[in-house]
């Protein structure tokens, strides 16, 4: 089953799916083992694995120190493809990465797309590769059946938006509002009025992240898109009461979605 | 449908999150459109011959030229500026903008601080509000600048994140304007990060090398034989250089910094050593000192306005098609052209303009006398007093600072 198959069935069952994050090696990958039994348990539906990189300029200050303490800590990319390659074998959800397009370029961004998916994974999330800079990343993106997370933003005009939609695959990562990852998003009618700008160029499922953080969030956007991603939160929560708080927000968020 | 722009060779581009494209077209529509305008640049000029010192001087180095009795040195002095730096240029150019597009914002990096305080000089004659990011380190070696910066009424936010220096101050800057877009302008201070702004950039220094150019014409009859420039992102650089890239004849000599030596691995060299790779971040496609996984490395050099991961694109593109070439000075060749130039002309070249310098030493005694080279002295060393009194081991620096600092303990 593809990454379209899989929402679209899932969907059937559950007004909102959630995609959770996690940074690699944050606060270390045995750490990211057990929180992702966690979310699988909990009934996350999907789950970004964020590769750090040392330049991330779409993160917000929670992410962005995960990024740096993660390689301070000597996190390297086979790592996080060996992470990758363990849980996507042992649990039955979709994997995918997610992390800023010169880990691709270093590696060569054909090399680096086959090992994402010969390691399990199923799409990538590059914030940093607008569909005009795409092309290399797109095209190996086809050749091994992964789908490319494009981005489609409040500041994104119609006809960009098709363009985005055209080149994209698997689902669209809608950002709600303006800034970077962390800062709480305030959900609105303007949310409503750009979420069915983006219904209006693609069949496709949509994702809505970005400050994403309570229960309330997640009632108001059930119906309204496919799966709520939720990021910055997760790291919050764990750092402050650890694996006991993370399953209890994760109870609290996803239970009875409806 | 798509169209991608920006490119020099392989270098350039636009690599942003897609909440910041639209901006950025406006940005380059606007450019576009008053670069079109024939009364922009007479706006701009008039701007800069009354609220800076433009034209800046062309200053024949007769003395220095005497004692290496090679080729006669000519420099530009970017350092009369207002503000002290070529800075300014840019600056009041983009400010120009900024009054199009009615902006009511602005935001900038700054590494050492020379466009920090230029932004807000900026900023504080037009009337704008003023958030400057800047790398903790920064902040705390270069207190005067924050000082000025303040003063001027803009707001300097310490960067904690990465390295805590001028990279990430840019990663913030384009952070805080994924957000604030609408009403912010983001004054970038060099010729990299995504287009338009390398071109943008190169376009309000190219003044630098057209007023060269005339002078030259007026003074020598022809154009100089060898340009030297010193190389952080690039701008004063590609200021000086652009008006002369037809001129096949005259030799383009970018000198970054070689810190404490290429072998060492504490240098900022991108295009001049092997250490850098081709790679994108902060925006745009360049070399950029990484490691092999693609994380940037710390940068090293005594002049903290060419401590830098990155270069621009374009220069990046001219030194693949032979038309600039590269080269490193150590710093201590900087400190030692800093004291030559400062003996022989009672001139004090910025730490980073002096890495130009120290090249053009290196190669004027070579030269035979009907050579003719121009330096381009991109800024004011004065507000290097604290690095280059400690460079220069000064006791009775020293000893004034310490009893200052006990004069404020006492009270």
């Amino acid at each position: 089953m593809n990454l379209t198959e899989y929402i679209r069935e899932k969907r059937k069952t559950k007004d909102l799916l959630c995609m959770a994050h996690l940074v690699c090696g944050y606060p270390d990958l045995a750490t990211n083992r057990e929180v992702i039994r966690i979310m699988v348990e909990r009934g996350v539906d999907l789950i970004e694995l964020q590769i750090p990189f040392s330049e991330p300029i779409a993160d917000g200050p929670t992410i962005l120190a995960a990024n740096q303490l993660s390689l301070q800590r000597g996190t390297r990319i086979r790592d996080c493809l060996s992470l990758m390659e363990e849980v996507s074998s042992q649990y039955p959800i979709p994997f995918l990465f997610m992390t800023y397009y010169n880990i691709l370029f270093s590696r060569g961004v054909d090399t680096f797309v086959k090992q994402a998916q010969q390691t399990g994974g199923v799409g990538l999330i590059i914030p940093d590769v607008p569909p005009e800079e795409g092309e290399e990343y797109l095209t190996a993106c086809r050749t091994y059946h992964l789908s490319p997370i494009l981005l489609m933003t409040p500041t994104s005009s119609l006809e960009r938006l098709r363009l985005i939609a055209e080149a994209g695959d698997g689902f669209f990562y809608c950002v709600a509002r303006k800034g970077v990852t962390g800062a709480k998003t305030y959900l609105s009618k303007e949310t409503d009025e750009f979420i069915q700008r983006c219904r209006k160029v693609t069949d496709l499922p949509l994702a809505m992240g970005l400050g994403i953080s309570s229960r309330e969030d997640f009632d108001y956007l059930a119906g309204k898109v496919d799966i709520a991603v939720i990021g910055s939160a997760i790291i919050r929560i764990f750092e402050q009461g650890g694996y006991q708080a993370l399953t209890s927000f994760l109870e609290k968020l996803i239970i009875g979605i409806s | 449908m798509t169209r991608k722009s920006g490119y020099y060779g392989r270098f350039g581009g636009a690599f942003v999150p897609e909440i910041l494209i639209a901006t950025l077209r406006q940005l380059e529509k606007e450019f576009y459109e008053a670069k079109s305008d024939p009364n922009f640049w007479s706006e701009y000029t008039s701007l800069m011959s009354t609220y800076s010192c433009r034209p800046t001087p062309l200053t024949l180095a007769e003395n220095l030229t005497h004692y290496f009795g090679g080729a006669k040195i000519y420099i530009k002095r970017e350092d009369l500026n207002h503000t002290g730096a070529h800075k300014a240029n840019n600056v009041m150019g983009q400010g120009l903008l900024v009054r199009r597009m009615g902006k009511k914002r602005v935001i900038a990096e700054t590494g050492a601080g020379q466009h920090g305080v230029a932004v807000a000089t900026m900023a504080a004659r037009f009337g704008l509000e003023c958030t400057i990011y800047m790398g903790e380190v920064d902040v705390e070696r270069q207190r005067p600048n924050v000082f000025w910066m303040e003063q001027l009424g803009a707001t300097v936010v310490p960067v904690k994140d990465g390295s805590r220096t001028l990279k990430d101050a840019i990663n913030e800057a384009m952070r805080d304007w994924s957000a604030s877009m609408e009403t912010t302008h983001y004054v970038l201070g060099t010729a990299c990060g995504p287009h338009p702004f390398p071109e943008m950039v190169t376009y309000f220094q190219s003044i630098i090398g057209q007023e060269l150019k005339e002078q030259m014409l007026q003074r020598e009859g022809r154009l100089p034989d060898r340009i030297y420039a010193c190389v952080g992102g690039g701008s004063n650089a590609l200021g000086i250089f652009s008006a002369f890239f037809d001129d096949q004849q005259v030799e383009l000599h970018g000198v970054e910094a070689g810190g404490k030596g290429l072998e060492s691995g504490h240098h900022a060299a991108r295009l001049s050593s092997a250490d850098a790779r081709v790679g994108v971040a902060q925006g745009y496609k360049t070399f950029f000192l990484q490691d092999e996984e693609g994380q940037m490395k710390e940068t090293y050099s005594v002049a903290a306005g060419l401590d830098y991961i990155g270069v621009s694109p374009i220069l990046a593109n001219l030194r693949e098609t032979g038309r600039v070439q590269f080269h490193a000075a150590t710093d201590h060749e900087v400190i030692e052209a800093v004291r030559l130039t400062m003996k022989k002309e009672g001139i004090i070249p910025a730490l980073e303009s002096a890495h130009a310098f120290a090249y053009a030493f290196r190669e004027a005694p070579t030269l035979s006398k009907d050579t003719i080279v121009v330096i381009n002295q991109s800024g004011r060393g004065d507000k290097d007093i604290f690095t280059i009194a400690d460079a220069l081991e000064d006791k009775q620096w020293k000893e004034f600072i310490i009893k200052k600092a006990r004069g404020y303990e006492s009270h």
